[in-house]
């Protein structure tokens, strides 16, 4: 199968980008000249620009749209308004995850879904499976190629090309028609990394002058920022990435996100099982670790407690931000409160590590 | 990229340079750039001993495990613990920061690796 590539290509190579196949699509790890770490204090200093058009875009529309995203994912939809984001959940019967997402509501009759771009096809499908009658779920991933401007300069870079005053969208909130560098664009204050920022949809023909529009007006505060950094910010932030903190076997109640499971709302596909789950009590879940020996704790590493196997890190990095390794792990909930010491198997051997509670990248995004 | 001159190389981007009966081990400036930021570098024992190409440490960038091979094989005799505290030296002088000095085994294992003629020439194949 080729490599697909995103409309911003010719940019990665620009600005000397390392490419990789990131699931089927050609996309810079990193820049030359900056590297992950760089490129990751970059975004939490000042500002950083990651090209995020692999991602996914569906819009629902029909009279019960409303009705029809709410059987849809685990989270309540129903309270919000025009023009608001949400993160989201699409469980499958039995309380895995499909995917998670971010909601955005034009209104009552019409949503657009933003996916994961490993998932595209089979969310898509999903979702067709599930369509009710006089509904249209219309898969425009191609229609659409998505830049985020993230970190604490992104406000200021971005007002200096757009027409409309930026604090009038609030954190999960989107404007539909704001005109960037006067090209209209769907711009979210929403990302991935921790820091305030945006997320900015354009055409794709469009989106190679915004990129460079944008790096022109943020000149020395912002650079381009690739997929290592996308994940090290993210995971800094306790953000969860589908087939690591979630995917089919696990449900959002084990990996940490009982936040955006509302299960007094109406039924939702997964509803039950979630309840059961709820009320049986976890048997797993999701925690945070430091490393107390040598080491760096890594995805899919088993995690045991006196020789037994507990469970198995999500994601593990050396966090730049802290300059140290730390974790998320899924491991049976009798080991799990914070101060429990336990070992990760690296290369065969165990090392000790300690669970911990707080020990993350506390959010600087803007109150909603 | 920097290929000093009196260094031999592996296709797997390790040096070492030859000091009478000891070899000082490390990684290539290839190797370096290619990991991106070292964050951690896992050093073999004094003591231990090694055969030419098994593993004798182990180096992690932010998103990368890679396994450092032995050029030659011998006994290892010093190790590079500066490495423990401060893994970006590998980042910022891949040659000065050695790895590992092992007393070789058999002198015979460096016939099997390149010269620095020979390593550039191996690197332009892989670009």
């Amino acid at each position: 199968m080729s490599l697909k590539q995103t409309p911003l290509y010719q940019m990665h190579l620009k600005y000397n980008g390392k490419i990789i196949d990131f699931g089927g699509w050609e996309l810079p790890v990193q820049y030359e000249g900056m590297g992950v770490i760089k490129e990751h204090n970059m975004v939490r200093e000042q500002a950083g620009l990651f090209d995020v058009s692999h991602m996914g875009e569906v819009f629902i529309s029909g009279e019960k749209a409303e009705e029809y995203v709410q059987n849809l994912v685990c989270n309540n939809i129903k309270t919000m308004q025009d023009l608001q984001v949400l993160y989201a959940l699409m469980c499958y019967p039995g309380g895995g995850v499909v995917d998670d997402l971010l909601v955005y509501r034009y209104h009552r009759q019409k949503y657009l879904l933003v996916i994961n771009a490993a998932n595209v096809e089979k969310d898509f499908a999903w979702m067709q499976e599930n369509l009710m009658d006089g509904m249209t779920a219309e898969n425009v991933s191609a229609e659409y190629a998505q830049l985020a401007l993230q970190g604490p300069k992104a406000q200021e870079i971005l007002q200096k090309i757009s027409d409309t005053d930026l604090n009038s969208i609030k954190f999960f909130w989107f404007n539909p028609a704001v005109k960037i560098a006067g090209v209209e664009c769907i711009v979210s204050r929403t990302g991935y990394t921790g820091e305030d920022g945006f997320e900015i949809y354009v055409k794709p023909a469009d989106a190679a002058y915004i990129w460079e529009e944008i790096l022109s007006a943020g000149g020395d505060l912002v650079s381009p920022v690739g997929l290592g950094a996308r994940d090290s910010l993210r995971f800094e932030s306790k953000l969860p990435l589908y087939g690591q903190e979630i995917d089919q076997d696990i449900t959002p109640l084990e990996g940490g996100l009982g936040f955006f499971v509302k299960l007094d709302n109406d039924d939702f596909i997964g509803r039950d099982a979630l309840l059961k789950q709820k009320e049986a009590g976890l048997k797993r879940k999701q925690v945070e670790f430091s490393m107390l020996g040598k080491g760096i704790a890594r995805s899919h590493y088993d995690v045991c407690k006196d020789g037994v196997c507990i469970g198995h890190v999500t994601t593990g990095l050396h966090a730049p931000t802290f300059k140290k390794p730390i974790g998320l792990a899924l491991i049976d909930i009798e080991h799990s409160a914070p101060g429990t010491e336990i070992d990760i198997m690296i290369r065969d051997k165990a090392v000790k590590a300690v669970v911990g509670q707080g020990i993350f990248y506390k959010k600087k995004t803007k109150a909603k | 990229m920097n290929i000093p001159e009196k260094l031999l190389y592996t296709s797997e981007h390790e040096w070492i340079s030859i000091e009478g009966e000891k070899g000082r081990v490390g990684i290539s400036d290839y190797a370096q750039h290619h990991l991106g930021d070292i964050v951690y570098v896992e050093l073999p024992e004094t003591g231990d001993s090694v055969a030419q190409a098994e593993a004798l440490a182990v180096i992690e960038s932010v998103k990368a495990v890679a396994t450092l091979f032995s050029p030659a094989g011998g006994t290892v005799l010093e190790v590079n613990e500066e490495l423990e505290e401060a893994p970006e030296l590998l980042n910022e002088d891949c040659y000065a920061n050695w790895i590992a000095v092992i007393e070789l085994a058999d002198r015979s294992d460096l016939e099997k690796l390149m010269d620095a003629k020979a390593y550039t020439a191996f690197c332009a194949t892989l670009e």
